[in-house]
């Protein structure tokens, strides 16, 4: 037994630019078929491509991302394959030389980090749709997304279990977020993930892979490759052999099946393409993207912990987007300690965000505002209890934090007088539990504590009441 | 006056002695008259050319306007022009009425000169005879049992003929130069990248560039001025310093280093045709020019290297046709690979289908090595020839044919000895140069024109030594006699 699993991802990224790779159409997703699509994307005769120099710069700051080289040179080549939603008949895309060469990123899968490779990731266009469904007999062309610029990321085989391909593209999948480069969409095809795979007894070199395509979450990710594993396994084990082919994963019957066999492949007759130049890349381009690049998640992920103290989990949550470390860091400026800004940025808001699906960009309650409830914690206003409840209000609408605790009364009882006549009574009225308290049972102390915060209506401070019960019981 | 210099014709304009409508409707008159003996036209639009001329007569009454405006024109059928069918001389773009201008037709347009029409063309600029257009060959008004050359044939005839005082070509192996040289006028292919492709339906990208074709050396000057430019809308324009290139044309000659290369005039050339060319030589000299020899030795692997790298490219290029969004398609296609091919294989011809044929073939796995790039390497040799033979000359003269015209159907059945008509043409288009065809004297009543090539950018210079050369000889006034049939201006 023990077969050893070996991954690789090509993944492809849509990059987030308002126009086409080689024409100025726009490339907003969603609209009316072929309304987005110019001359050029509809492969008019006469016209010509021109890159879209914003696809190189978001191409460099992948590379910087990933520690990548830069060639000074790059090329777009046609790759030519006849099909109708392939209007030129060639797809424009980078084959010998591609503009981000070899790089690397970590992953971590239970606590263990891990460096998988990146063997390239070069510019390509997208090609169009084929609507097969509302044509009877007939077959629909929407050319709105042909010529939409794609990085195509690709790794090397360095991954051995589907946990680890999911880390890896994960991490590929904030990063892009991260730079700014790929809305990261799944469900609208901005971010794709084909999955070569193949196994081998360790030690042995590497088995006939296969290629799996159309996979749209990670989710989908775990159950294909487990399919295909197995799968695999079976054939390997009953003396089989596997075919080098593309395999189409379908999620509702949870199976992936034959697209193409190896054999049937087209010889795509590759050639530098002679209407466009090639890509010089200086290190003036380089350092100017490097100026516009945003902390990256693992160096921001490290300050973290350091200049906050917070923990790997913290810190994990707090850097999963740019919103998210920016609202917290935007919490801490306003005065919110650290720890308890992190509690309540991944506890209450992220539970309330995801109740009424708002990402945190669009949260009611902004981070100033949540900055001031904290600081109303931090200064005994209110317990952390109480804060729970003007949070709440505060999603509302109801006002600030101030005005919350203000308008309901809400403000924390810290006068140790009035928390002494509270403790008071509930001695006096709970007579038979003082006896038996005194008596051993010390577990009845929970019991006076909730007594005096229900009689407070929980705004007794906490500690207060803590110390006075245990002087008065002693 | 249809035998006026484009100069001769602004100033008519200018000075309001003729009007553009006047001048217009007489082009189409000829047009009307002559064309059915040449077939030099695939289109002919009076009504947008007579619509644009009365918008040229508000601006010349205004005495505001451009020295080209009113002046007529026809595109070849390569260009595409708004709302006007676009064939490329295919039946597979027979139906293809092109939504936008080509980068040369608006800015021509912009100068309002009437659109007379497109003009025939070998099928997708590949041929050298214009005998595998879809719309029947065109005929050489200086003898209509022979070819005009091509693939610009089309806009060579009309101007030989005094249909259009200019048309414009497209160059990727000779096909302005070479259609020039067989019909007698004069026509420069500029360094590659000079003038826009943008709307120029592509042959080879990496060698088709357009260029005007007209009477003398001067009508081209003042027509270049009009067409070279940067195009942002074509990434392999170049960012040229804006150049006059009339303003040199009455410069002397004299001391010029003209560069022979032996190479020229070894087997292949017709005698008759080096005659033509060393009388040519000669008169140059008289004006002063030095003849120096010069060296290509890898000139002879060009038209190899060319017929390796052209349809490559074209292979390629022409995939957009496939008969899915326009252009012809097959009748009731069974499914989309029957749609596929029965659409290319009707819809284009022999020569195209050869060339695709060649150029996949060049591309595809296992030969990419021995022949893609291996040609590419020629390419680059080919260039440095030039650019060493260049260190000791100022332009290089040669012929541009090895023959004068051929007859119609003589070379149909034999590609390759087509592809010799543009033995001394391909090299220059490999390398990217600027060269020119000027009219230098006849073998057997049919014109034979003089090849002068230069460095990069010397379009001025090349201009101003066929000018010069024009001054002395008159071999670019000459015309075929039946032409002057046409009504008197």
């Amino acid at each position: 037994m023990s077969w050893e699993t070996v991954i690789g991802l090509e993944i492809h990224a849509q990059l987030a630019t308002q126009s086409k790779i080689f024409s100025g159409a726009s490339t907003a997703y969603g609209a009316e078929p072929n309304t987005q699509a110019c001359g050029v994307d509809l492969a008019l005769p006469g016209v010509l491509p021109v890159l879209n120099k914003k696809t190189v710069e978001m191409a460099i700051a992948f590379g910087l991302a990933v520690g990548a080289e830069l060639p000074k040179k790059s090329v777009f080549a046609r790759k030519n394959y006849f099909y109708p939603d392939s209007p030129k008949g060639y797809q424009i895309s980078q084959f010998e030389l591609p503009v981000v060469s070899t790089g690397a990123i970590d992953i971590e899968v239970n606590g263990e980090t891990k460096r998988i490779g990146i063997t390239r990731a070069h510019l390509e266009e997208d090609a169009g749709k084929s609507l097969h469904e509302d044509f009877h007999g007939m077959t629909g062309i929407d050319l709105n997304r042909s010529g939409t610029p794609l990085l195509e990321i690709v790794s090397e085989p360095d991954m051995r279990s589907a946990d680890e391909a999911i880390a890896y593209a994960k991490a590929i999948h904030e990063l892009v977020q991260f730079i700014g480069i790929c809305d990261g969409n799944m469900q609208e095809g901005s971010f794709r993930v084909d999955v070569n795979i193949s196994i081998r007894k360790p030690g042995e070199p590497l088995g006939t892979r296969t290629e799996l395509k159309n996979i749209n979450s990670f989710r989908f990710i775990d159950k294909a490759i487990a399919y295909e594993l197995d799968r695999h396994i079976d054939v390997l084990e009953s003396g089989g052999k596997i075919v080098q082919e593309t395999r189409l994963y379908d999620a509702d019957r949870d199976e992936t099946r034959s697209m193409r066999a190896k054999e049937e492949a087209n010889d795509y007759r590759y050639f530098p393409d002679p209407d466009l130049l090639p890509v010089m890349i200086t290190q003036e381009d380089i350092d100017a993207v490097r100026q516009t690049l945003p902390e990256l998640p693992a160096q921001m992920r490290a300050r973290f912990i350091e200049q906050y103290a917070l923990s790997d989990y913290d810190a994990n949550q707090l850097t999963a987007s740019r919103a998210t470390a920016a609202y917290f860091e935007g919490m801490v400026k306003q005065g919110a300690d650290s720890k308890l800004s992190a509690n309540w940025i991944t506890g209450d808001l992220s539970k309330a965000l995801n109740r009424d699906g708002l990402s945190i960009a669009d949260s009611p309650v902004k981070a100033e505002a949540l900055s001031d409830l904290v600081k109303r914690i931090m200064d005994n206003t209110i317990s952390g209890k109480i804060a729970k409840q003007v949070f709440d209000a505060m999603w509302q609408g109801e006002g600030s934090a101030d005005e919350v605790i203000e308008k309901h009364g809400l403000k924390q009882i810290t006068d140790s007088g009035a928390i002494e006549k509270i403790v008071d009574d509930v001695l006096a009225a709970n007579a038979g539990q003082v006896e038996a308290y005194k008596n051993g049972q010390e577990k009845l102390f929970g019991f006076f504590v909730g007594q005096v915060m229900k009689l407070s209506k929980g705004q007794a401070n906490p500690a207060q009441v803590n110390e006075l019960l245990k002087s008065k019981l002693s | 006056m249809h035998n006026l210099s484009i100069k001769q014709l602004s100033t008519l304009l200018q000075s309001k002695k003729v009007s553009s409508v006047e001048l217009t409707r007489y082009f189409l008159d000829r047009i009307q008259t002559l064309d059915g003996e040449i077939n030099s036209f695939v289109t002919v639009t009076p009504e947008l050319a007579l619509q644009m001329a009365e918008a040229a007569d508000v601006k010349l009454a205004a005495g505001n306007a451009h020295p080209l405006t009113g002046i007529p024109m026809a595109h070849k059928d390569i260009f595409c022009t708004d709302g006007v069918k676009t064939s490329c001389g295919s039946k597979m773009l027979d139906n293809f009425v092109a939504p936008y201008d080509a980068h040369v037709v608006s800015q021509l347009k912009a100068l309002d000169m009437p659109i007379l029409g497109k003009t025939n063309m070998d099928e997708f600029a590949m041929g050298s005879s214009t005998e595998s257009s879809f719309y029947g060959a065109t005929k050489n008004p200086w003898n209509r049992q022979a070819v005009p050359g091509g693939s610009s044939g089309g806009s060579a005839a009309a101007v030989a003929a005094g249909l259009v005082p200019f048309a414009t070509g497209t160059d990727t192996g000779g096909s302005i130069r070479q259609p020039a040289a067989f019909c007698g006028i004069s026509g420069i292919k500029p360094t590659y990248g000079a003038i826009s492709r943008f709307g120029m339906i592509s042959y080879a990208s990496s060698f088709d560039q357009g260029g005007p074709m007209a009477r003398s050396a001067e009508d081209n000057a003042w027509l270049l001025n009009a067409m070279v430019g940067f195009d942002e809308r074509d990434s392999t324009s170049l960012k040229m310093d804006k150049v006059d290139y009339t303003a040199g044309l009455n410069d002397s000659v004299k001391g010029l280093r003209i560069g022979v290369p032996a190479e020229y005039f070894g087997e292949g050339l017709d005698p008759d045709v080096a005659v033509v060319i060393k009388q040519a030589m000669a008169e140059l000299e008289k004006l002063g020019a030095e003849l120096v020899e010069v060296h290509l030795p890898n000139q002879h692997l060009a038209v190899s290297a060319y017929y390796v790298l052209a349809p490559a490219e074209a292979s390629s290029n022409l995939s957009r046709f496939d008969g899915v969004r326009y252009g012809y398609r097959c009748e009731n296609p069974k499914d989309l690979n029957d749609l596929y091919t029965r659409s290319r294989a009707e819809g284009f011809g022999a020569e195209v289908k050869r060339r695709i044929m060649v150029g996949a073939y060049a591309l595809s796995a296992g030969y990419y090595d021995a022949y893609y790039l291996k040609a590419q390497k020629v390419r680059r040799l080919v260039r440095d020839d030039f650019i060493k033979a260049f260190e000791s000359c100022d332009v290089i003269l040669g012929p541009v044919a090895p023959t004068p015209a051929f007859n119609l159907g003589e070379k149909t059945d034999d590609p390759v000895s087509m592809y010799l008509a543009d033995l001394f043409t391909i090299p220059v288009n490999l390398a990217g140069l600027p060269a020119m065809s000027v009219p230098a004297g006849f073998v057997n009543q049919r014109p034979v024109g003089l090849h002068l090539v230069g460095p990069y950018f010397s379009e001025a210079k090349l201009l101003n030594v066929a000018h010069q050369y024009q001054q002395v000889t008159d071999w670019h006034k000459q015309t075929p006699e039946w032409i002057e049939g046409g009504r008197q201006a």
